[in-house]
């Protein structure tokens, strides 16, 4: 899983020709330039929309409630009302099975689940909540890997050795391990240290522990980019002009790194939601009755068979937001890496 | 050179030794869990917990119960589960261990082929749409949810196309044993194969792609072009031979961690029983020794697989050696 973030070739900042304006501005314009990227940017936008909307989709369009269990209730199909559970016709004609996509937006769109719940309520709804993980680990893996490679890049030394050390443990740690042993451990119990206590069901634990795992994909290059700027002739003019610790780590360093976490942003974010579909999916994710996507597969996986569309809809969901996601950070990439130019001249 | 490895030898036993202590910490040291409630049950009374503390020698101190539990393991390997009392941990791993090699050994063939042929052709054709058609198809490949690609794969095979002449011959999801029939080990592997190694195709035809587009801008790609050599001689002896040192150090720890149980989502859902599996339900049922187990199984592998490229980068490149 860790693939893709490990196989991006490091960004070099800087650099940038000053013709026509900033390096953001230039950036800027290569982006819009971009059309499939700002196709998908398009793409999740729409998808971001529609999540948001989600209760005003279950209120006023579906009239209902996606939490609870809906099991002796009916709806309309082409004007007749029919049973959400419904006899089973096939096989022994045991047991019930949950109503098929009706295609009305008003009644069952896409069918119901096990428990005759509306799953494109649900899928609206699960939406929000892996949109939400995955852009809070995703700050969090950013922000604290900045941190953590600025301080051990900059300052060298003692700090520098524990802080690799403690990345290359946590590296070396398979990061599906890791997020799989702290989830099992965390997600069912909650946690409680001290004064801090998160309930089991919490987002927050997700997304601490989505946001933990990969930040030794982020903080590892940053550290070397920051260790090459360091013995750069324009910081070390710095230091000769006496400026301050804190200018220097603002103003030359982290001005010049934020261009490779800016790049990192969305394809941490891509596998950070596929993270937390795996994990919802193995049940250490997202807790009943909240829903995300993972969870959504996970309820579809019974009924594959019968009715797949319960299983297929939040995959799909899933695949067209990080492929979105991909793309438009190749397409950030290409707008902000110099190397870029070079290959495609424009 | 003697130097170097015996560094590295160093490092990975400080990293096997950090991972163990990690993952011990996390299981019976993290706040407000405690392994006892989880072995006797949400309801258990007090001196029930007394009992299954002392009995499973939890109520002695954390570094004593990590030293017994280690020696258990690599001294006199008789580590026994907490859930199925009696029954040894070793041997479930060594069970396990072949249901894995083989699914990630026939993926790996997958995608190594597929990946240095989607790469090629998206280097060769670059800038022009089949480039783009093959890039996009790698990043269609990396989007997907392993464990939905693996349901939607079930659904086809074995449900709904399962009665076409195209899959009638797919068996039931399980592991057949290549010993007992390798053609009925190849059956049953196929279809966890080819969805395994979907994400790794995506991902390494992509790094290749990379790798070779920033070769075409080298000299000696230049001067292999100059003395006249053909095109296709240029691309496959100086181009791809070189892009592929970052192709392989990247196989090597995505293999490691495969083999380590990084497959465990593809082992589910096609019910194979291997590592990642064996993993996955001691963690559910909290056996912490069988989790120890097979978490130190997946460190070594990955420790061993970094110890391996960098051998392979310090083989080629001396200044590494030196560093």
């Amino acid at each position: 899983m860790g693939g893709t973030i490990a196989g991006e070739a490091p960004v070099r900042a800087g650099d940038l020709a000053a013709i026509g304006g900033s390096p953001w501005a230039i950036a800027r314009r290569r982006l819009l330039r971009n059309r499939i990227a700002m196709t998908m940017l398009g793409v999740l936008v729409v998808i971001v929309v529609l999540c948001l909307a989600a209760p005003f989709y279950a209120k006023h369009v579906a009239h209902s409630d996606p939490f609870h269990s809906n099991l002796d209730g009916k709806t309309i199909v082409k004007g007749k009302s029919v049973s959400v559970m419904q006899e089973s016709s096939t096989g022994l004609g045991l047991g019930v099975t949950p109503i098929g996509p009706t295609w009305d937006l008003h009644h069952y769109f896409l069918g119901a689940d096990d428990q005759g719940r509306d799953v494109a309520a649900r899928l609206l709804y699960g939406g929000r909540n892996s949109l939400l993980i995955g852009v809070a680990a995703a700050l969090l893996t950013c922000i604290v890997a900045t941190v953590v490679g600025l301080v051990a890049g900059f300052f060298g030394g003692v700090v520098d050795g524990v802080l690799s050390r403690l990345l290359d443990v946590v590296w070396a740690f398979p990061v599906y391990l890791l997020a799989i042993s702290l989830s099992t451990v965390l997600i069912a119990r909650g946690f409680s240290w001290g004064p801090f206590h998160l309930e089991s069901g919490s987002l927050l634990l997700p997304i601490a522990i989505i946001g933990v795992v990969y930040i030794p994909y982020v903080a590892r290059p940053i550290r070397g980019e920051v260790l090459s700027l360091r013995r750069k002739e324009f910081v070390e003019a710095a230091i000769g002009l006496g400026a301050s610790t804190w200018r220097l780590l603002w103003s030359d360093i982290l001005r010049n790194v934020i261009t490779t976490v800016i790049v990192f942003f969305p394809l941490v974010l891509a596998i950070d939601m596929l993270t937390e579909a795996a994990l919802s999916f193995l049940s250490i994710g997202v807790q009943p009755p909240d829903a995300s996507w993972g969870t959504i597969i996970l309820d579809g996986q019974g009924l594959l068979y019968t009715r797949p569309a319960v299983a297929l809809a939040p995959g799909l969901a899933i695949a067209i937001t990080v492929l979105s996601l991909n793309v438009l950070g190749d397409g950030i990439r290409d707008a902000l890496d110099p190397r870029a130019k070079l290959r495609r001249i424009d | 050179m003697l130097r170097f490895l015996g560094r590295r030898l160093v490092a990975m036993v400080f990293v096997l030794f950090s991972i163990s202590v990690l993952s011990f910490l996390i299981f019976f040291a993290t706040p407000g869990v405690d392994p006892a409630s989880r072995i006797a049950g949400r309801n258990a009374d007090q001196a029930t917990l007394r009992a299954v503390r002392k009995d499973f020698g939890l109520d002695r101190p954390l570094p004593v119960q990590y030293g017994l539990m280690m020696k258990k393991l690599f001294i006199t390997r008789d580590l026994t589960s907490f859930v199925n009392r009696g029954a040894k941990v070793i041997p479930q791993v060594t069970e396990a261990a072949p249901v894995t090699l083989s699914l990630v050994l026939g993926a790996a063939v997958i995608w190594v082929v597929f990946s240095i042929g989607m790469g090629l052709v998206a280097a060769v054709f670059r800038g022009t749409p089949v480039d783009a058609a093959v890039m996009i198809v790698g990043l269609i490949g990396i989007s997907m949810p392993v464990f939905w690609l693996g349901e939607v794969v079930n659904l086809l095979t074995q449900s709904r196309f399962h009665d076409t002449f195209l899959f009638s011959w797919v068996p039931p999801l399980g592991y057949t044993p290549f010993t007992q029939s390798p053609f009925g080990w190849f059956k049953s592997l196929i279809f966890p194969w080819l969805t395994l190694s979907v994400l790794y195709i995506g991902i390494y035809a992509r790094v290749l792609r990379s790798a070779l587009v920033d070769a075409q801008e080298e000299d000696y790609v230049r001067t292999a072009r100059a003395k006249g050599l053909t095109e296709r001689r240029v691309m496959l002896r100086h181009a791809l031979r070189t892009s592929l040192v970052a192709f392989v150090s990247l196989f090597g720890l995505d293999f490691g961690a495969l083999v380590g149980g990084g497959a465990l989502l593809t082992e589910v859902v096609f019910g194979l029983h291997g590592v990642g599996k064996l993993t996955f339900d001691s963690l559910q049922n909290l056996d912490l020794p069988v989790i120890l187990a097979t978490v130190m199984y997946a460190a070594f592998f990955i420790v061993l697989a970094n110890a391996l490229v960098d051998l392979v980068y310090a083989l080629l490149d001396p200044r590494v050696r030196h560093a």
